[in-house]
């Protein structure tokens, strides 16, 4: 049962810097962003292909962090993939989202994103093949924190929970003060408002689709770490990323970093107590249990 | 300087295109003075005051501020024309702090920021107090004040007000009324629309009356509030019959 909690607490933090991206991406432009969880597998992918590049012109980087898996090469990769995804998200609304929101529904936008999802991971399945892939083929041991009740924590999660608590004070920091994290808050909270207090919108939302998905890009290589990296990590991520952003309250950061460790913490401990078949409705139990009590949300407000 | 601050000629403009609800409306603003439009429902009074924001678009017609063309503005550039905009309702950040919601107002102030917001408290003691409280938090009257007081972060040479005393009380919507014509001794101009009509007129300078996208009268408000046709319309004289 403990082991259940630690692992939880650790899928958990993913889903929280996913639901993260996802939440602000949602609040501010209004759609639900079904292609979100696809930018956590262009992220795991960039990193995949540049940590590859690293250690081969610099063999040194190569080497392994003191108890981690992760080496040099990966952390470098992981900053050029949060580039690149951050990159791809933009990209991504240029050529479709920002064109369907100029003539369409927030439903077509729906519709979109389905399609943008299809698109990416079939493409990433073509480009990299269906099986699964590792940064690190080294097996690391876990270290035995207690045998009574048994509690294995791998050095790479802790690694991964620390870095994923960092990311998420630094993202509070920026929007609790500075400017920029003021007009964020804005633009998300009343567009038109923000325009006329001299923010610009454009700008703003380009900001957003960067700071969503350099997010799901921390989040996609650290699912990778401690997990494998495969074409469907969208697929098997974007629901209970999207339970953690309603659990949360759309529009909340905060929300949806405790949505994060909500989901994760509950569908894991579930695994001890349902037949395993039944973890994955888990997500939606909880959705459905947060929103009899608060339809907005845990830190939801309602729209005007 | 021309005492003309701003100008409208022919303004032509709507939500969707070839479904205009202004059809040419002509406007003349004079410095430092409180100019009031009403008029009944549908006439385009909020349009006109949303298009000269750049929040409509502008399909024919000219507006100039300072003898500066503005027709088409982006309204993120309203500020560096001298210009603040105050919507009707949802004018704050409700859930930023009023400390933050001026923060942002003042973005572009640079060095300048910090003697501006102590400005602005001097001037809004309420908002002084409560300045780390979240803005949602405010009774009606002081969110209102709290939008004068961002759009005056820009030291703006004229404020175009939608409405400022909707849904306040009537002491409260007294207290904003006279707040916007005290800032006219301050050299600020003050375009707002009103549902009000007697309380507005009766602080203004000047008044456009709108029906149907059009102007309809203009004049000082000393006269059109003794004008017995305006009285009987706007001011609800002798209405006491009507259904």
């Amino acid at each position: 049962m403990i082991q259940n909690l630690a692992d939880g607490i650790l899928v958990g933090s993913v889903l929280s810097l996913g639901a993260i991206g996802l939440t602000l991406v949602m609040h501010m432009l209004r759609f639900a962003n079904f292609s979100h969880a696809e930018l956590l597998s262009i992220g795991a992918y960039a990193a995949l292909v540049f940590d590859g590049v690293f250690a081969a012109i610099l063999p040194p980087l190569a080497d392994r962090i003191g108890p981690l898996s992760m080496t040099w090469a990966l952390v470098l990769a992981l900053v050029v993939a949060v580039a690149v995804t951050g990159a791809s998200a933009l990209v991504i609304d240029r050529l479709v989202f920002r064109r369907v929101r100029a003539k369409g529904s927030e439903l077509s936008m729906v519709f979109a994103s389905f399609g943008v999802a299809m698109i990416v991971r079939n493409v990433t399945g073509l480009v990299f093949g269906l099986g699964t892939q590792l940064y690190s083929k080294d097996i690391v041991f876990a270290v035995v924190v207690s045998r009574d009740p048994m509690l294995l924590i791998k050095p790479d999660q802790v690694f991964v929970l620390v870095a994923t608590l960092l990311v998420m004070v630094a993202l509070h920091l920026v929007l609790s003060r500075t400017t920029l994290g003021f007009a964020l808050r804005a633009v998300a909270e009343n567009p038109v408002l923000a325009q006329v207090n001299g923010v610009n919108l454009a700008r703003m939302i380009a900001l957003v689709w960067v700071v969503g998905g350099g997010l799901a890009a921390i989040a996609g290589v650290f699912y990778g770490l401690t997990n494998q990296i495969s074409p469907m990590i969208g697929r098997d991520l974007v629901l209970p990323v999207f339970a953690a952003t309603i659990v949360g309250g759309i529009g909340s950061v905060y929300g949806a970093a405790l949505g994060g460790f909500i989901v994760g913490i509950a569908a894991n401990v579930a695994l001890a107590v349902l037949p395993s078949g039944y973890s994955p409705s888990v997500p939606f139990l909880i959705i459905l249990a947060v929103l009899l009590v608060r339809p907005n949300g845990l830190f939801g407000e309602a729209r005007a | 300087m021309d005492d003309i601050v701003l100008r409208a000629e022919g303004v032509v403009s709507g939500y969707v295109p070839d479904l205009p609800i202004l059809k040419g409306v002509d406007m003349a603003v004079r410095r430092a003075s409180v100019t009031v439009i009403i008029g009944p429902n549908g006439a385009g009074k909020s349009t006109l005051v949303k298009t000269i924001a750049g929040l409509v678009p502008l399909s024919a017609g000219h507006i100039a501020h300072d003898g500066v063309e503005i027709g088409g503005i982006r309204p993120d550039r309203l500020a560096a024309q001298g210009i603040a905009y105050v919507p009707q309702m949802d004018n704050i950040f409700r859930t930023l702090t009023i400390r933050q919601n001026l923060d942002l107002a003042l973005r572009h102030a640079g060095a300048d920021a910090a003697a501006r917001l102590e400005e602005l408290y001097t001037r809004f003691p309420p908002l002084a107090e409560k300045r780390n409280d979240r803005a949602g938090a405010l009774s009606g009257g002081q969110r209102q004040f709290l939008a004068v007081a961002m759009a005056l972060a820009t030291r703006p040479s004229l404020i175009l007000m939608d409405e400022p005393s909707a849904g306040l009380s009537p002491k409260a919507a007294q207290e904003v009324l006279e707040c916007a014509r005290g800032l006219t001794a301050q050299g600020v101009t003050i375009l707002l629309v009103e549902q009000n009509v007697k309380q507005a007129l009766r602080l203004a300078d000047h008044c456009y009356i709108l029906a149907e996208g059009r102007n309809q009268l203009d004049g000082s408000a000393a006269d059109l509030l003794s004008d017995p046709v305006v009285g009987e319309i706007y001011l609800g004289a002798r209405r006491k019959g009507a259904a």
